[in-house]
């Protein structure tokens, strides 16, 4: 039997680190696309919003006629967010309030450990279940750069792992976002998780 | 010094800054258009580098209040500017808690041989630089940034394009080298030697590289990203054109569409008039900024 060809993974390229997630990615085995345009979204198998600038990222959007496309993108495939991605995501924003694709059930703080100065290299807590569908160990190194908080989870959506008591890596049906930057780190493991889902 | 946890926080917010636009703004009212427009952060400054080169004198740190103003006005990152080698106003603008510190030949240089020593800070850092021995030795001080300096306040691209050009050549002539002839570089360069080295390695600057100086217009924002600059940063050209929110819409655009040719027309339309330009080759040597930095 021939080898599987690899999943096409497109990563939003407006503005922000897209390019450390398409060598994350590309080391999971990931055909990577950049996507500035509808058009790029044909024929790949799920999408990365990347860390940046989340009020950037909406003025492109919205200036570009993205955002209903990526909205029914969302409807049918897979999309992992990481800090502004989380943002996009989310269902609220607030600290400013601002619009979203809300495609999933959580409510979501901008810039909610302050500056850059309260920006920080941690270590995370994951859930067991994170260790059983990736590999040990079951902690992450997380970076938090002018991160989002996770407020409200809905009923649907489930956390995979916790910092300071507050949900950092959640999943909700075939999405999936964190609010620190695994993209930053060696650890490819949360970039293996989003294959999985694929 | 890269697998120390504060500079990966320093370099780690200038990746979150790629792909886009940071305005030089001087009150909250222009953070707010910036804001508006898509830029992805602003730069504080007391007045614009055209302002700053017409007005003579000393141009020092903005006035506290007004940078706190900004930053109680716009949820993107606030940089502000420090004169080249006056570490106190540095500390005063990590006590005031701004995201990034532009250590600038914009303003009047307070130190005419040493530069801050930027390693201490748990603010990050971005300076200029015009070629690759400028750039490594201000990273060699801690700078998680580098921008090519250009020329700022001219409205002319060609010192930028100088700039970045001259530090891509840099950098690909070293990949081509053997291990023994890179201490010969370092020496040539006046860098330090690991840092040659790691750049031989990787065929780029170990941190983010944007550009400056003379970004005017759509298109010479789309001409230094093509030439390698990750973002841009924009001083006179937005606030001194004549439509300034059209203006900065349309280099925001620029800047994630640089590879595009029909977004870039689209980016170039109705733009109104741009800030009027200087001739470099026409500038007294006193008169330039980017020979400030050593």
């Amino acid at each position: 039997m021939p080898p599987a060809s690899p999943k096409r993974v497109g990563v939003l390229a407006l503005q922000g680190d897209f390019e450390a997630h398409r060598k994350a990615l590309a080391a999971v085995g990931a055909s990577v696309v950049e996507v500035r345009t509808a058009a790029q979204l044909d024929g790949i198998d799920g999408l990365v919003i990347p860390g940046g600038e989340s009020s950037t990222m909406l003025k492109l959007l919205d200036a570009e006629n993205l955002t209903g496309a990526l909205a029914e993108f969302g409807g049918r495939r897979p999309i992992f967010g990481t800090c502004a991605g989380a943002i996009l995501l989310a269902k609220e924003v607030t600290r400013p309030a601002q619009a979203s694709l809300a495609l999933m059930d959580i409510d979501v703080e901008r810039n909610a450990y302050g500056r850059q100065l309260d920006s920080r290299v941690t270590h995370i807590a994951t859930e067991p279940e994170f260790g059983e569908r990736t590999r040990p160990p079951s902690d992450l190194e997380a970076v938090f750069i002018r991160a989002p908080i996770i407020r409200r989870v809905g009923a649907d959506a489930r956390v995979l792992a916790w910092y300071q008591g507050d949900p950092v890596l959640v999943e909700q049906g075939k999405h999936l976002v964190a609010t620190f930057h695994p993209e930053l780190t060696p650890d490819l493991r949360v970039h293996e998780l989003f294959m999985s889902k694929l | 010094m890269f697998l120390d946890e504060t500079f990966r926080l320093k370099v780690g917010l200038a990746e979150m800054l790629k792909g886009g636009v940071i305005m030089d703004v001087t009150n909250a009212e222009q953070a707010v258009i910036a804001e508006q427009a898509g830029a992805v952060a602003v730069m504080a400054l007391e007045r614009v580098p055209s302002d700053i080169r017409k007005d003579g004198g000393v141009a020092r740190m903005a006035p506290i209040a007004k940078i706190r103003e900004i930053m109680h006005t716009v949820s993107i990152p606030v940089m502000a500017k420090a004169r080249i080698g006056h570490f106190t106003e540095a500390r005063i603008l990590e006590a005031l808690g701004v995201d990034y510190i532009d250590e600038s030949e914009v303003l009047t240089p307070a130190d005419e041989e040493h530069h801050i020593d930027k390693r201490p800070y748990k603010v990050p850092f971005v300076c200029g630089a015009r070629n690759l021995g400028e750039a490594l030795r201000r990273i060699g001080e801690g700078a998680a940034m580098i921008r090519t300096k250009g020329e700022a306040g001219s409205g002319n691209i060609v010192e930028a394009v100088r700039h970045m050009r001259t530090i891509q050549k840099e950098i690909k002539q070293l990949t081509v080298l053997g291990k023994e002839e890179l201490m010969a570089e370092a020496k040539r360069h006046q860098a330090p030697f690991e840092l040659i080295q790691w750049v031989a390695e990787h065929g780029k600057l170990p941190v983010p590289n944007f550009s400056a100086g003379g970004i005017a217009t759509p298109a010479d924002a789309a001409l230094v990203m093509q030439l390698g600059a990750e973002s841009v940063f924009v001083g006179s050209g937005i606030f001194k054109s004549d439509d300034p929110e059209a203006r900065a819409r349309a280099i925001v655009k620029a800047a994630t569409y640089f590879n595009d040719p029909a977004k870039l027309l689209e980016a170039s339309e109705d733009l109104g008039i741009g800030m009027p330009g200087l001739d470099i080759s026409k500038l007294a040597e006193s008169e330039l900024m980017q020979t400030r930095g050593w």
